[in-house]
C-alpha cells in the first residue's frame, strides 16, 4: 500500500509524476505533504508574468497576412521573424515549466495542448503555437472541457492547421458562386481526436455533418482572429450522431461541440488519455472508469476530474511507470540542474532529441507510450546529449548534490556509486541525467 | 571510430549482450535478401501517384486535379497504356523501363473507416483490429536466421510499430552530437543492465551506431538533407554482408487536404522526395541491388474527387509500389475496379480489390523465402484466408 512509503520517496514521486521532477529545494518543500502539494495546484493561479507580456495570436496572424500580400522582401522578413519567434516561444515555454511553482499546472497545459494539437507541419503555425496554448488551453485547464474544446477547435490556429479556414458549404452563397467547397479535415479530427475518440460510434455521415456545421468558421486576416462568415456556411439542418442540429449559423458549432462533449464516448476518450499520461502506458481499467465517471458526473469540470485523478491509488503506485518524453527530460534537466542555458541551446536540445514543441507529426499529437520514445537511437541520443550538457555545465553542478535534490531516495546505491566514481564532473552529471531513475516520471 | 563496436565485444553486461548481435555472418542472417519498407504516413493519393489516365471517367472525377496525358507538357509517364506515373516520379519511370518497378492498384488493408491512426495501426500490426502491440515485420524477423537478431533496422530515432515486438531491432538517424568514449558507455551500460526498457534499447543502438560511424565518416547534417544522409548511410549499412537485412523508413507529408496540386503542390513535392530517397538508396546499395526489394505502402487512399479546397480527403483503396533489383517489375497488378460511379466504394472512394496482406505475404514468401505456413501462423494469423500475390520477385 501507498501509505507505507517513506515520505521522501512520496515527495519525489509527486514531483515527478505530476510535475517535471525536483529542482533544488523542491523535495524539502514538498516532503511534509506531497498529496497536499499536488492538491493545492488545483486552484487557478494568476497568469505567469512572462505570458502576460506575450504577444497574442491576432497581431501575429494579421502581420503575416499583410506580409504575404506585400510579397517580396516583406514576406521574406516575416518568415524569418516567424522562425525567430517560434524559437523564442519554445524557450519561454520550456523555462516556464522548469521554474514554475505549480509544475502540475504546466503539465496540464502541455497535456491539453497536445490533446488539441496544432503543429508546425503547417509552417505558418510556428509563431502561433504558444499564443494558441495561452489563449485556448491555459485558461481552461481547471475549467470545463467544453469551454476548452470550443476555444481550441474554433481558435484561428486550429482553423488554419486543419484547413477549416478554407472550407466552404457547397450550398452556401459563397459555395454556389465559386468552384470551392467542403474540407472534412477539422470535422473528422474533432470527432476522432478531440472529442469522441476513434471508437466513439460515429460514421462518415457524422464526419461530413460536423464539417458542414463548421463551415463559415474562417479567418479575419486583417484582425487576425477567427470569424464566422455566414456566406460560407452550409445552410439547413444537420444530423449529428442522430441528433438534429437546427440551422443556426454561428451558433451551430458550439451546439455541436456541447453535444459531443456530453457524449459518454468523449468522457471515456479523455479519461483514457489522462490515465495513460499520468498513470501508466496501459493504465488499470478501473482508473479509466473512475475518471470517465468523474467527467460525466461533473459535466466535464476539469478541476473535479483532476481531483479524482490525484486521489486514485494507482496515481501513487510505485515505482514510477512512465518514461519521460524528450520534452519532459529536457525540462526536468533544466529544473534539476538549475543552470542558465542559452535559448538556442535549449531549443536545439529539443530538436535533437526529436520533440520540438508544437511540431507533432500529426493532428493526434505526440504519442504517449514508452515504446514511442525509446528507440535505440533515441536512447543513445539522450545519452550523447547528457554528456554534451555535462561538458558544458558539469563544473557548475555537483552531480552528487543533484542526486540528492532531484532524485532523493530514488537514487539507489548503484547509481550513487557510479556517479561518485565518474572520472569527471561532466561524466558524473551525464550519468545522473541518463540514469533509469531520472528517465522516468 | 570503433568505440561502440569495441564496447559491444567487451562489455561485461552479459545479460544485455545477448540482446544484440551487431555483426553476423551470412549463415546467421539466414538470407542475403534486403527488404526496405517505406511507410508513407498520412495517406498517399493513389490516383495521383499511379494515374489511371485511360479510365474513361478519370478526367471528369478528378477535375482540376487531373494530370495531362502522356506526351503532353506535365503529362503522366506511361506505364502500360492504362496507368501512368506522376511526373515527379520520373526517376522511378526509368526503373519501370528496367523492369524494377511494380505497382499494385486498388489495394487496401482490411480497415474500412477513415482514421489515419487506426489505419496506420492496422497497416503496422497486420491485424484486423487496432490495439495490437507487435508489428508484422517484427514477427517476420523472428522467423529469419537466428531469431532475427541483428537483422532489423529502423531508420529514424524511434522504432515504428510495424517493426516493434519481441525481436530486438536497431534504430539510427544522423546526429551532430559527439560520440561519448567507450569508457563512458561502459558506465552507462552498468546503470542500464537491469532496466527492461533502456538496457535492450542501448544494446541495439550501439551496434548500429558503430556501423554508421564506420561508413559515415565525418559526414554530418547538411541543411535540410538529413533525409538523404539517412538514406545513403542506411543503404551502405544494408549493403554490408554483416549488416541488417530489413529496414523501415517513414516519410511524412501525404495528408493533402489542401493544395495537393498537379505538377506543383504538396503531392508532387512529397512524391519527389520519395523518388529522391529511393534513388539515393539504390546508389548506396549497388552491390546488393539484385537482392533488394523496396516496398512502399500507405494507410489508405484518398477521395476520388477533389474536395472543396484543392485537395482530397480520406479515402479507401490506394496504391503500393515494389521496387528494386529483385522485383519482377514492369507490371501494374490488381484488378482495376474503375472509377465508374456505381463501382466506387461508398460513392466516394476507389473500391479495394487487393488486400494489403496479399502483397505483404507475397513479399515475405517470394523475397525472403518464408514458408506459407509460417507466414500464416506467426506473421498474419488473421489473414490466413488472404492469398499471397505470387511471382512478385525475379525467379
Amino acid at each position: 500500500m501507498v501509505m507505507t512509503t517513506a515520505p521522501g520517496r512520496l515527495a519525489t514521486h509527486a514531483l515527478s509524476r505530476f510535475g517535471f521532477g525536483a529542482g533544488p529545494g523542491d523535495l524539502d518543500r514538498v516532503k511534509a505533504d506531497p498529496r497536499g502539494w499536488v492538491d493545492s495546484q488545483l486552484s487557478p493561479r494568476p497568469l505567469p508574468a512572462v505570458l502576460a507580456d506575450h504577444q497574442g495570436s491576432a497581431p501575429r496572424i494579421s502581420e503575416m497576412a499583410a506580409a504575404r500580400k506585400a510579397k517580396g522582401e516583406a514576406e521574406e522578413m516575416a518568415k524569418k521573424q516567424a522562425r525567430e519567434r517560434y524559437r523564442a516561444d519554445i524557450a519561454i515555454r520550456t523555462r516556464l515549466a522548469a521554474t514554475s511553482d505549480t509544475p502540475f499546472q504546466e503539465r496540464l497545459v502541455q497535456f491539453w495542448s497536445n490533446h488539441f494539437t496544432v503543429s508546425t507541419q503547417r509552417p505558418i503555425i510556428a509563431p502561433l503555437g504558444l499564443a494558441y496554448e495561452n489563449e485556448a488551453i491555459r485558461p481552461h485547464i481547471l475549467g470545463t472541457f467544453r469551454d476548452m474544446a470550443r476555444a481550441a477547435i474554433l481558435h484561428p490556429s486550429m482553423l488554419i492547421y486543419l484547413d477549416n479556414a478554407q472550407s466552404i458549404g457547397p450550398d452556401s452563397t459563397a459555395g454556389q458562386k465559386r468552384d470551392k467547397g467542403l474540407n472534412e479535415n477539422l470535422g473528422r479530427e474533432a470527432l476522432e481526436l478531440h472529442l469522441l475518440g476513434v471508437d466513439g460510434g460515429y460514421h462518415q455521415d457524422d464526419v461530413r455533418a460536423m464539417a458542414l456545421i463548421l463551415t463559415g468558421w474562417t479567418l479575419d486576416e486583417e484582425r487576425g482572429t477567427a470569424d464566422f462568415n455566414p456566406r460560407r456556411h452550409q445552410p439547413g439542418e444537420k444530423i449529428l450522431l442522430g441528433q438534429r442540429i437546427p440551422e443556426s449559423g454561428v451558433s451551430e458549432a458550439a451546439a455541436a461541440i456541447d453535444l459531443l462533449c456530453a457524449h459518454p464516448a468523449t468522457a471515456h476518450h479523455v479519461a483514457q488519455k489522462l490515465a495513460r499520461h499520468f498513470i501508466a502506458d496501459d493504465p488499470p481499467p478501473a482508473t479509466v472508469t473512475a475518471l470517465a465517471k468523474s467527467f460525466r458526473d461533473s459535466n466535464g469540470d476539469l478541476t473535479h476530474v483532476m481531483r479524482t485523478l490525484v486521489r486514485l491509488d494507482a496515481a501513487w503506485a510505485q515505482p514510477l511507470a512512465k518514461m519521460r518524453s524528450p520534452n519532459d527530460f529536457v525540462i526536468a534537466t533544466l529544473r534539476a540542474s538549475a543552470v542558465e542555458v542559452a535559448d538556442d541551446r535549449l531549443v536545439n536540445a529539443l530538436s535533437l532529441l526529436g520533440q520540438m514543441p508544437f511540431a507533432a507529426p500529426s493532428p493526434a499529437g505526440w504519442p504517449d507510450r514508452a515504446a514511442d520514445w525509446t528507440g535505440p537511437d533515441a536512447i543513445l541520443r539522450r545519452i550523447d546529449w547528457s554528456l554534451a550538457f555535462g561538458q558544458r555545465v558539469g563544473s557548475r553542478v555537483d552531480a552528487r548534490t543533484l542526486l540528492d535534490t532531484a532524485l532523493g531516495d530514488l537514487a539507489d546505491d548503484g547509481l550513487r556509486q557510479a556517479v561518485a566514481r565518474a572520472p569527471s564532473p561532466a561524466e558524473a552529471l551525464a550519468l545522473a541525467l541518463s540514469s533509469p531513475a531520472f528517465q522516468r516520471r | 571510430m570503433l568505440h561502440r563496436r569495441y564496447f559491444i565485444a567487451t562489455a561485461g553486461a552479459a545479460g544485455l549482450l545477448a540482446a544484440s548481435a551487431p555483426r553476423l555472418s551470412l549463415a546467421a542472417a539466414g538470407t542475403d535478401r534486403r527488404l526496405i519498407l517505406i511507410v508513407l504516413r498520412g495517406a498517399m493519393d493513389g490516383l495521383g501517384a499511379v494515374v489511371p489516365y485511360a479510365d474513361p471517367d478519370y478526367r471528369s472525377v478528378r477535375g482540376p486535379l487531373a494530370l495531362a496525358e502522356p506526351g503532353q507538357e506535365g503529362g503522366v509517364l506511361d506505364l502500360d497504356g492504362r496507368f501512368g506515373l506522376h511526373p515527379a516520379l520520373s526517376s522511378l519511370h526509368d526503373w519501370w523501363g528496367q523492369q524494377q518497378l511494380l505497382a499494385v492498384h486498388a489495394i487496401a488493408t482490411p480497415y474500412r473507416d477513415r482514421s489515419h491512426f487506426d489505419a496506420q495501426d492496422l497497416l503496422d500490426t497486420g491485424g484486423v483490429r487496432a490495439g495490437d502491440d507487435t508489428g508484422w515485420l517484427n514477427r517476420a524477423l523472428a522467423r529469419l536466421g537466428d531469431g532475427g537478431k541483428g537483422l532489423g533496422l529502423s531508420l529514424g530515432q524511434g522504432v515504428p510499430l510495424v517493426l516493434r515486438g519481441p525481436v530486438p531491432v536497431a534504430s539510427w538517424a544522423p546526429s551532430p552530437l559527439p560520440e561519448p568514449s567507450m569508457d563512458f558507455m561502459d558506465r552507462i551500460a552498468g546503470l542500464y543492465s537491469n532496466d527492461p526498457v533502456l538496457g535492450p534499447a542501448l544494446m541495439a543502438g550501439l551496434g548500429v551506431a558503430d556501423m554508421a560511424n564506420g561508413m559515415d565518416g565525418n559526414k554530418k547534417r547538411e541543411g535540410g538533407k538529413d533525409r538523404l544522409v539517412l538514406a545513403e548511410t542506411a543503404g551502405r549499412m544494408l549493403s554490408d554482408p554483416a549488416g541488417p537485412r530489413i529496414a523501415t523508413l517513414e516519410l511524412p507529408g501525404w495528408d493533402t487536404h489542401v493544395g495537393q496540386g498537379t505538377v506543383q503542390g504538396r503531392l508532387p513535392s512529397a512524391l519527389g522526395q520519395l523518388a529522391e530517397t529511393m534513388v539515393t538508396l539504390r546508389a548506396a546499395m549497388e552491390s546488393v541491388w539484385d537482392q533488394t526489394l523496396i516496398a512502399v505502402v500507405t494507410e489508405f487512399g484518398r477521395t476520388i474527387r477533389p474536395n472543396g479546397t484543392g485537395g482530397t480527403d480520406h479515402g479507401t483503396a490506394g496504391v503500393a509500389l515494389l521496387a528494386g533489383g529483385a522485383v519482377a517489375g514492369g507490371r501494374v497488378l490488381g484488378e482495376w475496379p474503375t472509377l465508374r460511379e456505381d463501382k466506387l466504394y461508398e460513392g466516394r472512394d476507389l473500391a479495394p480489390t487487393t488486400d494489403m496482406r496479399a502483397l505483404l505475404k507475397g513479399v515475405l514468401a517470394g523475397h525472403l523465402g518464408m514458408p506459407a505456413t509460417e507466414i500464416d501462423r506467426f506473421v498474419f494469423p488473421d489473414g490466413k484466408a488472404v492469398r499471397a500475390l505470387p511471382e512478385l520477385v525475379k525467379a
